[in-house]
């Protein structure tokens, strides 16, 4: 696999700041100039989580032309697989010291732990778990959504009541997930305190290195054949029929990844943030993570990380500064990307980049070979 | 199969829109290595004829059969597609931000399993198959261009080329020449005559210049049905096509 320049600059980027911002925050002093707090080392690992579900969301919007307005589900589903692990991690560290049960589940009067509890107080299956679930939800869903050929306008609608299905869901007690509380005052990861600086610093780069794999295999994807075919099944579906090709397995493929990779980043979330809970299936952030994207650029790959991290950071700084505004200035913001900047953030950068040499004529491209 | 065989057979085909019947028990008979113009006026079911046998459109009532015995109205698509069933669009579809090479390399015969394309690489076969089509084609200076850059005739050749690609035994072209000059127009002739030395075609057309340059057995269709069937001198002589096409 070739890879460009921009997507090399943009793997550099995100290791490099990472690690940066990782050694500061555990080499300097906290007295230091040159210390980064915690705080940015959390938040740093949220924004790298949140790139991971707008990578997710231009690889089905962006390239096959799939405009989910549910994907924040399948990270939240992610999110709950860990959540569950590190539930189980507190032990008896909780409220009421029971070994088995978490705290919200002794409050609920219950016994025993129910049975699709079983395994989460084993990392590796949670983290299978954080795939397999959203996997298996998208799997089902895009089978039955693609084979009918629902598109476009009806398919995202039924993505959108498909998470604010989940909301529901999870916010009732008797499902036992926490109910509207969630999940939260997680301990260990691992055997190590989530709330330590070091661990956060760990998470951070681990995110970081998960993005770029991410990444990387987006681009892979994208790049092979089968990515040719998923840009003509987005632009011309029954054409590719026509062709041969069954758009709908494409679909289903690509479908089923993006939501795997929105499940890893929510699994890399919870133990950042500290909690999970029903509102991170709420519609507004899927409909969120699409604006990332459409900001960066959609069909770019590079720009729905770019998108994750340069919205995220204005809603960090509108939240704090001015925290009223923030609703209108993302609206604003769409407003503006869809208007005046119709490939978003990367639009600039490659009008700015020196155009593409002329398609070669065969007499150029011969001459090529003679001094080449 | 051999000259001669029956290629494609439809019998009885009816197929009606809310009442209205596009086909009206349409029946007609491809040879192995024909030709053939298909004329009519606008809504004589020229159109719903392809939808029918590539499997877009499933007939109401009626046979299509493909060869010796595939009913194709059992059919996806894709399937009748992989069959070898290759259809030109009216409207040049190409895929636009890919460039001519690689429209030329989705349309080659082959696997179509996302499990193969996923680690596909170009072989020596596969470039010498598209080489050799883009010679066919004239479009050897322009594979490296974006397909979406091309001019309108450009994209009717790929388009043909795409269906040369899929080396199907059966071509459906729908209105190869709309929107061409006279110079593309007689390109366009040559080189179906020159794609029927091994496959059949059924070319949908409203020119008659061009029908008569490919010079091949023309039917005639009106209201879902056939008109009439001849040579294009014979077809042009039937009172009935005089009356149709005068509106008497």
């Amino acid at each position: 696999m070739k890879l460009d320049r921009t997507s090399f600059i943009t793997l550099i980027a995100v290791m490099g700041a990472a690690l940066v911002l990782a050694l500061l925050n555990q080499m300097t002093a906290a007295a230091s100039a040159a210390h980064v707090p915690t705080y940015v080392i959390a938040l740093a690992g949220k924004y790298l989580c949140f790139a991971m579900l707008a990578l997710a969301v231009d690889l089905v919007w962006g390239f096959a032309g799939i405009l989910s307005l549910g994907h924040a589900a399948f990270f939240a589903l992610g999110g709950y697989a860990m959540g569950m692990y590190l539930m189980r991690q507190i032990g008896t560290r909780g409220v009421y010291g029971n070994p088995n049960l978490p705290d919200f589940m002794v409050f609920l009067g219950w016994k025993a732990l129910p049975w699709y509890w079983t395994g989460f107080e084993w990392f590796g299956f949670a983290i299978l778990m954080a795939m397999l679930v959203p996997a298996v939800l998208a799997g089902v869903f895009g089978w039955l959504a693609f084979r009918s050929r629902v598109t476009g306008v009806y398919l995202s609608i039924i993505t959108q009541a498909l998470t604010y299905a989940l909301l529901l869901a999870f916010f009732r007690n008797d499902m036992g997930f926490g109910g509207n509380n969630g999940m939260t005052d997680f301990k260990d990861i691992l055997g190590f305190n989530v709330q330590a600086d070091s661990t956060r610093s760990a998470l951070l780069v681990i995110s970081a290195v998960v993005l770029c794999g991410q990444f990387l295999l987006a681009r892979f994807v994208v790049d092979s054949r089968f990515g040719k075919i998923l840009i003509a099944v987005r632009d011309t579906e029954s054409r590719t029929r026509f062709l041969g090709y069954r758009p709908e397995s494409y679909k289903l493929v690509v479908w089923v990844l993006s939501a795997i990779m929105a499940g890893i980043g929510g699994a890399l979330y919870v133990p950042q943030v500290g909690i999970i809970n029903p509102s991170e299936f709420a519609p507004g952030n899927s409909i969120e993570a699409v604006i990332w994207v459409a900001v960066g650029g959609r069909g770019t790959l590079v720009g729905a990380i770019l998108g994750a991290i340069i919205v995220n950071f204005g809603k960090t700084w509108f939240t704090g500064a001015l925290p009223e505004v923030w609703l209108y200035a993302l609206g604003a913001m769409f407003i503006f990307v869809t208007l005046f900047l119709p490939r978003g953030v990367m639009g600039l950068v490659r009008t700015s980049a020196p155009k593409e040499p002329e398609p070669e004529t065969p007499a150029v491209a011969a001459a090529h070979e003679v001094t080449g | 199969m051999s000259e001669g065989d029956t290629l494609l057979y439809l019998d009885g085909v009816t197929v009606s829109f809310d009442g209205f019947k596009a086909l009206n028990a349409l029946s007609l008979t491809l040879e192995e290595g024909e030709m053939r113009a298909m004329v009519g006026p606008n809504g004589a079911g020229k159109t719903t004829m392809m939808d029918v046998i590539t499997g877009k459109t499933r007939p109401d009532s009626g046979k299509v059969v493909f060869g010796k015995d595939t009913d194709l109205t059992r059919l996806d698509e894709p399937a009748i597609a992989s069959l070898g069933i290759g259809r030109k669009f009216q409207k040049p579809t190409v895929f636009e931000p890919h460039t001519v090479w690689d429209n030329l390399l989705l349309a080659l015969a082959g696997d179509r399993g996302a499990r193969f394309t996923l680690f596909a690489r170009e072989t020596p076969e596969e470039k010498r198959r598209i080489e050799s089509i883009l010679e066919t084609t004239r479009l050897t200076d322009q594979r490296k261009r974006r397909s979406a850059d091309l001019s309108h005739g450009q994209k009717q050749w790929l388009e043909i080329g795409m269906l040369l690609a899929q080396e199907p035994k059966l071509l459906l072209v729908d209105e190869p020449v709309a929107g061409m000059t006279d110079a593309e127009t007689e390109q366009t002739a040559v080189l179906l005559r020159e794609i029927n030395k091994t496959r059949s075609v059924v070319v949908v057309e409203h020119d008659m210049a061009f029908v008569r340059a490919l010079g091949v057995k023309v039917t005639v269709l009106h209201e879902g049905s056939v008109l009439s069937e001849g040579s294009l001198d014979f077809v042009s002589e039937d009172p009935k096509v005089i009356e149709v096409y005068l509106g008497r």
